[in-house]
């Protein structure tokens, strides 16, 4: 991979999108590339929108994603798609809320994780590393939740192509 | 994991794996965001740590580890120095002994801060060097290096960081061996520490004398290093400012500061002869380009509409393609609200129901200020609610005066609102007063901190408590009323309309824990029993 790839990760505060981004980071670190992880938090907690941005490469500089730049935009909340979509870039890809069944999922609030979990089937990180990094961010009662949630959003990314 | 190991940091955790491996002895501060995580991280990995009531106190703490031979790290957002400042400048005319390292923790763009102030002005006023990281890497060795910065010219270093470096996770590759810790000891020094003026005028040529010094040493410290690159475009930049520099132009030569008080006005000069256009690069404040210009070289600054805000790749882009077009507006996302079931609710909506001015406070209850509230007319400073309450008594005429009370939350009267109360026994306005401690039992707003009202330290551990009613009772207010908070607004409503109408000096404590922050602070009132607090906590 020669490429900076860059990966917005956007939603409500309280949805986990921060912990979707320690995952995401850490699996990216494990996997040997440069990574930066930048987000603004503070008042997130109080049920704000909030986004974060992954960029893992070679090498990384700058660690906030411009406008138009994302490659990957994941959204955990449908009312926040629209104010994020402009960070996409021409042909970056939408993960959207819809892509997972919040039934199938044995914890609903692993939905986070379920969306990685489809965002994993297009970066070249290995579902090895992708595991060590959920179970190096998350507290062990939360691992096997979190497991079947980003194994359903695989098998779900594996449906649609 | 050893803590040698290369590791995904942010910058906060950064400076504070630094401040372990650099003997740091006492960490102390005031919670503020980006700051915050700095002291709970250094007391994660086994640092003493400990919140302190505010910046002003943590400072002195902290010079008094210093004058110890001790090494202390005193954490706070850019405001925090503000209220910090007396201690700050006192302490560049005594010097220090051990490392004492003042993190300033800016905020460009405001994130979660009440104005936009650039703390670099802060070293050139009061006369201490100061570092700039641009990344989790840098704030790790800059850490250090504001140690050693520190105890070989035995002066406070100032330490600015801004949100972007402090929350920023990225890679650091920790030393193996860092700087041991140095053996507490004492020594007298009246004279250079007594700050009576027939000393203090000596202490001032020092201070002096070490700002020459280390202007020199500035001119050759690797802090400060050039890239030699494109002879057309030279950037002088610092701070993270450097990597959205970096990225929009890897081929321009670049003149990197990382000791940016006091400058390297030689090496600056060398750097912009040598190319054909030099532009600064900077947020906020132009700090390095004023001090560029007044030294008489040629460099080109940002156009004012870059003061404001962050800077980023785009922005940087423009800059330096002369293009001060209207930038895109951002879709605006949702703002934060008051949580379900938070017990300010209750409280800002009798305040409404009684058409109150409400001088209000820093917390989250500044959110009140949004619908469906819309009831906070003023939030200034840390604690400014009950003396901006008096003033707005003393001269409003009775019939508006008796509908002014001031709202501040636990954590910020603690902070510094004890003197407003003192403030209120001595001059008390005719119309009497009412002040409303919105007691959470947590410093909520930044992430759940304790503070000495909670009786909690910064591990949660159990310890002495500041109680507010006693203290009201003990300054001599009048009327103390303590009211556990329920659902509804009625009880509080009425007890405020009955305060209101008394037209004495009222202290109303309405207590119940933040929503958020409940199930924690029963967990470590059962602790209370246990070993320790971090035992239940590590589970």
């Amino acid at each position: 991979m020669k490429k900076t790839i860059n990966v917005v990760i956007a939603g409500l505060g309280g949805q986990g999108v921060i912990k979707a981004s320690d995952i995401l980071s850490e699996a990216a670190f494990r996997s040997g590339f440069e990574v930066k992880k930048s987000e603004i938090h503070g008042m997130s907690q109080r049920g704000g929108s909030v986004t974060s941005d992954v960029r893992f490469g070679p090498q990384v500089l700058s660690p906030m994603i411009s406008p138009g730049e994302a490659d990957f935009l994941v959204v955990l909340a449908p009312d926040q798609i629209e104010v994020n979509r402009s960070q996409l870039r021409a042909g970056g890809v939408l993960i959207a809320p819809d892509l997972v069944d919040p039934a199938k999922l044995s914890n609903r609030k692993s939905y986070n994780i379920a969306l990685l979990g489809v965002l994993s089937t297009h970066l070249e990180i290995s579902e090895e590393q992708w595991l060590a990094a959920i179970h190096a961010v998350l507290p062990k009662k939360l691992h096997a939740a979190n497991e079947q949630a980003f194994a359903e959003g695989r098998r779900v990314a594996a449906v649609k192509v | 994991m050893s803590s040698t190991d290369r590791q995904l940091l942010s910058g906060d955790s950064a400076i504070a794996l630094a401040a372990l491996h650099g003997g740091v002895a006492l960490g102390a501060g005031y919670p503020g965001t980006p700051s915050t995580e700095i002291l709970e991280y250094f007391s994660h990995i086994g640092g003493k740590a400990q919140w302190s009531p505010n910046e002003k106190v943590a400072l002195e703490v902290g010079i008094g580890v210093a004058y110890g031979s001790s090494r202390a790290l005193v954490t706070m957002k850019h405001v925090g120095l503000n209220v910090a400042a007396d201690p700050f400048f006192s302490a560049a005319h005594t010097g220090v002994v051990g490392g004492l390292v003042v993190v300033s923790a800016d905020d460009p763009g405001m994130a979660s801060s009440q104005n936009e102030q650039d703390n670099r002005r802060y070293a050139v006023a009061a006369g201490v060097p100061m570092v700039e990281p641009s990344d989790s890497q840098e704030a790790y060795d800059m850490t250090l290096a504001a140690i050693e910065i520190s105890e070989r010219w035995k002066t406070p270093v100032l330490f600015r960081v801004t949100t972007r470096v402090c929350h920023t996770q990225a890679p650091v590759q920790p030393r193996a061996a860092a700087l041991p810790m140095p053996a507490p000891h004492f020594e007298h020094d009246l004279r250079g520490r007594n700050l009576i003026p027939a000393n203090a005028r000596p202490a001032h040529r020092r201070l002096r004398q070490k700002l020459a010094e280390m202007a020199v040493w500035s001119e050759t410290t690797p802090l400060n290093y050039v890239i030699p690159g494109d002879k057309k475009l030279g950037i002088i930049t610092s701070g993270v400012c450097f990597m959205h520099a970096r990225e929009v132009a890897p081929d321009a030569s670049f003149l990197k500061l990382g000791f940016t008080h006091p400058l390297p006005l030689e090496k600056i000069a060398g750097f912009v002869r040598s190319v054909e256009r030099c532009v600064v690069i900077e947020e906020n404040d132009p700090y390095l380009a004023d001090a560029i210009r007044a030294a008489g070289l040629k460099v080109e600054s940002k156009p004012e509409m870059f003061r404001f805000g962050e800077l980023n790749v785009d922005r940087v882009r423009r800059i330096l393609a002369h293009d001060a077009s209207a930038e895109p507006a951002r879709t605006p996302g949702k703002p934060p609200e008051l949580c379900d079931g938070c017990s300010h609710r209750v409280v800002f909506q009798a305040l409404k129901n009684l058409d109150c001015i409400v001088a209000g406070d820093i917390g989250c209850y500044a959110l009140a200020v949004l619908p469906p509230f819309n009831t906070m007319d003023c939030c200034v400073c840390m604690c400014s609610s009950i003396g901006i309450g008096l003033g707005l008594r003393h001269v409003l005429p009775p019939a508006e005066a008796k509908r002014v009370v001031s709202v501040i939350g636990d954590s910020t009267f603690v902070h510094s609102g004890m003197t407003g109360l003192a403030e209120m026994i001595y001059n008390p306005p005719p119309t009497g007063h009412v002040v409303v401690i919105l007691d959470n039992s947590t410093t909520a707003m930044t992430g759940h901190q304790e503070h000495p009202g909670t009786g909690r330290k910064l591990d949660h551990a159990p310890t002495n408590k500041v109680v507010y009613e006693d203290l009201g009772r003990a300054l001599g207010i009048e009327k103390v009323h303590v009211l556990p908070l329920g659902k509804d607004c009625a009880e509080f409503q009425e007890l405020l309309q009955d305060s209101l109408a008394s037209e004495k000096l009222v202290l109303i404590v309405a207590r119940r824990p933040c929503v958020l922050a409940a199930k924690n602070i029963r967990e470590y009132e059962k602790c209370n029993q246990c070993a320790t607090a971090k035992e239940v906590l590590a589970k």
